[in-house]
């Protein structure tokens, strides 16, 4: 062997006189079996045999105090009861277990015969003259079939099997993505003059509630009339806060907020969790989720984590009777970012 | 086996009549002779994956309980049960039906609580038991199947975690589902296509639920049951690895037989791991859904986190920052949410599913191994290990990072940035420290071996000099720090030969080699016979000196031997 | 008498004393602060302002300046009303001891009644939020269910679902509920301190403030399936998972495998 440089073995060590010593150290070979004390002494053997039992006892017990908890402890309305049940219902469960599970490893440990025993391994390879025989079966196999010599059948089985599978999958992709309308993902039910609402209430909002350093969470009006809410709401929640003109350092839409109010989507453009953290001092909007920070005073651009792209802002203004109202749907797709978002 | 007499008791001569019934029927008189008295060895990191076992059976005992009272619908009710505030609430019939089932159904609660403990445990006992597998190399030959069955059930196990989390319908739960939407849509060219895929159209939709109990109830666990059912054969059929000792060989099994210590000690065993985990739901409240609420996509909480074996991924999606995004043309690439989402797991979870193979490659070894390595004995392997093991911790922490923020008083901006460098620093540096380790540990068993233990004792030669009394180690504890081969890189033959022809195959041979340096160039050999003989002559010169020390030397002739023919 | 009068020459007396007034003040004003304080907010007299305006000017004016216009270090309160004084004095935010990202609850600094009387010398000073009665924050008058409603649309991404309490940037968090009183819950919600945004009565009505903290009152004690952990989610469950269980069951492997003696 060649000496690398990192080498940190012995054989520099060696003494010259010692090349004839053996290459490995011999296995010294089971050591002799220890008794337990119980194996020498009866009444030892006698007070583990009373522990295996007791044991089975408190597993009996606990299953007597599951069925008596059970009977005996009704849940009602209130915390008090639901915990009690479960409480007690648990802990007889756990007693009725763990004596069982205590009892038999106690007997298996002090009272089964803990002599250790050996026994050979084999290698895992079939014997030469079972794989040859394997072989020989397989080749013959293959000359019954005929299929060697017939290539046009060997390529209808394999079409055939290969094809078949489609019966089932055609269908199934067809309908497993509902009306697979993806384009669905790039608007939201908002439009020109439709009233913003508190969530989850659905009362409508004037300009002036909404106070410098306050955050109103935003539905649109008529959530609950629309066939699919959740899914609209997915999409479509929004929130509104008021900004000091001074603070304002841009806006993402000329002409999209009213008198320093504004309303930017609550989907998170990383991966749509809700950003609803608002920190009236700093103007920041932070998601709970994977902490993506957004400044609103700055066209909600973000400042801080995983997202890349600012929150689009929803163009509003106020109807004739001071409510706050959409201009129109958002001016590009909401939430996590896709493939075609931009096409 | 002495005797063959009947038994006389009627008991057992039910028991013969039916034994031989079934006999007559099935032959499993030979399964029953081979396995009855099969040996196992004996140690408790053996039994991790038995807790993994053991805990799937419970998931499955209380799953079933919970499908009787569960309503895998997304249909909106109102509740009117128990809890207060809640009343008067709308929300889906599975919401509803899962707080029907904690609060007024007698046991239910208790069964929910069981169940969900219970898959906390499954996969921290399917990681934990990994890891044994993965630091003693009993994944090598002729084990690498079952250790790539063991990571398909990995992911199978983390697949039955998050179908069954998210079927509550919470809003805690939801909003995971949310992430997984993003991260789905993310994906190039097909992303909307395959979020309509499994949500039935667009996001939350009313088919994922009723979906996903199919999945979490039918799909996965079947394919579980059904690999467990290989992964035991497969244990069977190799015989279990068992760790160097004196009388343990890589021909042998030292151990007890399956009948009755086994039967006894694994049947016991479950019980056990289903009595704590009882335990656990008789006294700690897990995944409280209705504090979270039902679902609606506009609430979140603080805290939104997944269980903890997807928290990883969750860490390294907070931590990749946001200029990853890219558009090409007119066409988008979410790398920020690709990369934590999808590669990163792949790059983590990729090495360690072929490490077998890696290693073997490393090693060029084609023998089978039944003997388990002592982990300081594979620094390469450990080291490896223990760095992929840091990189998944600091992720974790990632997605731990608010908590972390709260309760120690950090700021939440200075930990992700810290996290960020760390993920790219501790990995490395772990990997150099633990190997560093593991060879210091080496030199300390081979200090060992040559010199024996240090008695505290101190001899003052009639010279003046002073020498303290090391006493020699006994027959078996020399033979657990001598017993391991040492692996060298692998020797190739030259590239040319004396003609100066090139021989093919020559650079495969070389980049084998490179990977075999990298694996084992350092290194520290075991004492061999030679040297234990040189030690001894050295020590036996200097006790040469006085009187007081040659009592101790030579007095380490060991207990009486069993041959292990 | 004697015996009394001994003790009375004794040096730690003053400070006996003081404790046992202080624990006096605490009964008492645990037991009667909320209702007599909300009768009293109405009817503060032109004494009480002018007494807060001596406090204010010697605890507070160093870093809200005379007349409490705001200076360079801190905002100027005109109009923030006496419901943020009675936050932030009445859980100790203020006066501030040392900066940091954010107010820590302490030690309340002053007695309920210079309180009111700095909140009546604030509120002088201009129009803003009135200390609600009790009445207004009535526990048992709210609906809880609507409260939770409200509360997971509007504080749980900050405070967490049951109000244990969150994380914000760089070092500030959002504070645990359950042992804010329900008045100061309620002035909270109206006046916005610190990171937290304004509720007014516009967006979160006075019923549903009152909602809010029926739903609070009720979280924080016992809890149907045992241990809590925190009210923290799946971190800390998990934490627990591996811990008392991989612990325990792991404790009972290495039982199992050792050899019996």
């Amino acid at each position: 062997m060649s000496q690398v440089d990192n080498y940190q073995g012995p054989t520099g060590n060696l003494p010259d006189g010692h090349g004839r010593a053996p290459e490995r150290f011999e296995n010294p070979g089971l050591p002799a079996h220890k008794p337990r004390l119980g194996d020498v002494d009866p009444k030892v053997d006698k007070r583990r045999q009373r522990i295996v039992l007791a044991l089975f006892g408190v597993s009996t017990l606990g299953t007597i105090g599951f069925l008596v908890a059970y009977f005996a402890l009704p849940t009602g309305r209130d915390v008090a009861t639901i915990h009690r049940s479960n409480l007690w219902l648990g802990l007889g469960l756990a007693a009725s277990l763990l004596g069982i599970g205590l009892a038999a490893i106690q007997w298996a440990k002090s009272i089964m015969n803990n002599e250790e025993k050996v026994e050979e391994r084999h290698p895992m390879a079939s014997r030469p003259e079972v794989r040859e025989a394997a072989v020989r079966n397989l080749a013959e196999g293959a000359k019954d079939s005929g299929i060697s010599r017939r290539g046009l059948l060997k390529s209808a089985v394999v079409g055939s099997l290969a094809l078949f599978p489609l019966t089932i999958a055609v269908p199934l992709i067809g309908e497993i993505g509902g009306d697979w309308n993806v384009g669905k993902l790039k608007h939201t039910m908002w439009k020109k003059g439709l009233r913003l609402t508190i969530d989850p209430s659905g009362r409508p909002i004037k300009a002036s509630d909404v106070t410098i350093g306050s955050v109103f969470h935003v539905i649109p009006d008529g959530l609950d009339k629309t066939p699919d809410p959740l899914e609209e709401k997915a999409k479509a929640v929004v929130l509104v806060v008021r900004l000091d003109p001074q603070v304002v350092k841009s806006e993402q839409i000329p002409g999209a907020s009213y008198q320093g109010i504004f309303a930017f989507s609550k989907i998170c453009t990383h991966v749509g969790c809700p950003v609803a953290l608002y920190e009236q001092q700093t103007h920041h909007l932070l998601c709970p989720c994977h902490q993506s920070t957004f400044d609103v005073a700055d066209g909600a651009r973000v400042i801080f984590g995983p997202a890349k792209r600012p929150l689009p802002q929803l163009p509003i203004t106020v109807d004739d009777q001071g409510y706050l109202v959409a201009q129109s749907d958002f001016t590009q797709p909401v939430g996590p970012s896709f493939w075609e978002r931009l096409r | 086996m002495t005797t063959t007499t009947p038994p006389a008791t009627p008991t057992g001569k039910a028991a013969a009549a039916t034994a031989d019934w079934l006999d007559q029927r099935t032959g499993i008189g030979v399964a029953v002779k081979g396995l009855a008295r099969k040996l196992f060895p004996e140690h408790w990191s053996f039994m991790l994956g038995e807790i993994a076992l053991y805990s799937f059976i419970t998931l499955l005992l209380s799953g079933v309980f919970l499908t009787m009272f569960f309503v895998p619908s997304a249909d909106e009710v109102t509740y009117n049960g128990p809890w207060s505030a809640l009343q008067g609430t709308s929300m889906s019939a599975a919401f509803a039906s899962t707080l029907k089932l904690s609060f007024e159904v007698r046991g239910g609660l208790l069964m929910r609580q069981v169940h969900h403990w219970a898959a906390l445990i499954f996969l921290a006992a399917i990681v934990t038991h990994m890891m044994r597998v993965f630091f003693t190399g009993a994944f090598r030959k002729p084990r690498e199947i079952n250790w790539v069955i063991g990571f398909v059930l990995l992911t199978l196990g983390l697949a039955a975690g998050f179908s069954g989390y998210s079927l509550p319908d919470d809003v805690l739960s939801g909003n995971g589902l949310r992430i997984t939407d993003g991260l789905i849509r993310g994906i190039p060219i097909i992303g909307t296509y395959m979020s309509y895929f499994v949500f039935g159209g667009e996001f939350p939709g009313t088919a994922l639920i009723p979906r996903l109990f199919t999945v979490h109830v039918l799909l996965v666990p079947g394919a579980i049951l059904a690999l467990v059912g290989l992964h035991l054969a497969l244990v069977f059929l190799h015989k279990h690895t068992q760790f160097p000792g004196s009388g343990r060989t890589n021909n042998n099994v030292v151990g007890y037989p399956l009948f009755p210590v086994y039967t006894a000690k694994a049947g016991g065993f479950f019980f056990i791991v289903f009595g704590v985990i009882a335990l656990m739901g008789a006294a700690m409240q897990i995944n409280p859904v209705w504090n979270y609420g039902p679902y609606d996509p506009a609430p979140v909480s603080a805290g939104a986190q997944p269980d903890w074996y997807m928290l990883f991924l969750e860490g390294s999606l907070r931590l990749t920052p946001g200029q990853l995004e890219v558009v090409l043309g007119n066409f988008t690439v979410p790398l920020n949410v690709l990369i934590p989402g999808l590669v990163i797991p792949l790059l983590l979870l990729g090495p360690l599913a072929v490490y077998p193979f890696l290693e073997a490659y490393a090693t060029g070894d084609k023998r089978e191994h039944h003997l388990l390595d002592r982990p300081r004995n594979a620094p390469f392997r450990t080291a490896f290990g223990i760095s992929i093991l840091s990189a998944f911790f600091v992720l974790v922490l990632g997605g731990s990072n608010d908590l972390l923020a709260t309760h120690f008083h950090l700021s939440l901006n200075d930990i992700t940035w810290t996290l960020r460098f760390a993920f790219f620093l501790v990995p490395p540096i772990v990997f150099a420290v633990t190997r560093r380790v593991c060879l210091a540990l080496q030199r300390k068993d081979r200090e060992l071996v040559l010199h024996g233990h240090e008695s505290g004792r101190i001899v003052r030669f009639a010279s003046g000099e002073y020498v303290e009394v090391h006493t020699p180690l006994d027959e078996d504890e020399r033979w657990i720090r001598v017993q391991h081969e040492p692996i060298r890189p692998v020797q190739i033959a030259p590239g040319e030969d004396s003609r100066g022809v090139r021989r093919k195959g020559y650079k495969s041979d070389l980049r084998r080699q490179r990977v075999s340096r990298l694996f084992f160039e350092t290194r520290v050999e075991p004492v061999t016979p030679a040297e234990y003989a040189a030690a001894q002559e050295h020590l036996a010169v200097t006790a040469g000196h006085g009187d007081g020390a040659r009592e101790q030397i030579g007095a380490g002739t060991g207990p009486e031997r069993i041959s292990h023919s | 008498m004697k015996s009394l009068a001994a003790r009375r020459h004794d040096r730690r007396a003053p400070i006996v004393l003081l404790a046992l007034a202080l624990v006096l003040t605490g009964a008492l004003y645990a037991v009667l602060a909320a209702p007599s304080r909300a009768d009293a907010a109405p009817v503060t007299t032109q004494a009480d302002a002018q007494a807060g305006e001596k406090l204010f000017q010697a605890n507070c004016a160093t870093c809200h300046g005379m007349g409490a216009v705001g200076t360079s270090v801190a905002p100027s309160l005109v109009g923030v009303g006496a419901a943020a004084v009675d936050f932030q004095v009445g859980t100790g935010r203020m006066p501030l001891t040392m900066s940091g990202p954010q107010a820590q609850v302490k030690p309340v600094q002053f007695t309920p009644d210079q309180i009111s009387q700095l909140a009546a010398y604030v509120a002088g000073l201009g129009p803003g939020p009135e200390i609600p009665t009790a009445d207004m924050v009535d526990p048992s008058k709210g609906d809880p269910a609507t409260g939770m409603a409200i509360f997971r649309t509007n504080c749980a991404m900050c405070h967490n679902a049951v109000g244990a309490g969150g994380s914000l940037t760089q070092g500030k968090f959002a504070p645990n509920l359950w042992q804010t009183t329900p008045t100061h819950l309620y002035e909270a919600m109206l006046t916005g301190p610190q990171s937290m945004p304004v509720f007014n009565d516009a967006n979160i009505t006075p019923q549903e403030k009152r909602d809010v903290i029926a739903f609070i009152s009720q979280q924080g004690g016992t809890q149907p399936g045992g241990l809590d952990l925190g009210s923290l989610g799946p971190v800390s469950e998990g934490l627990w998972a591996w811990v008392v269980g991989l612990g325990l069951l792991i404790g009972a492997a290495v039982w199992i495998g050792a050899k019996s003696s």
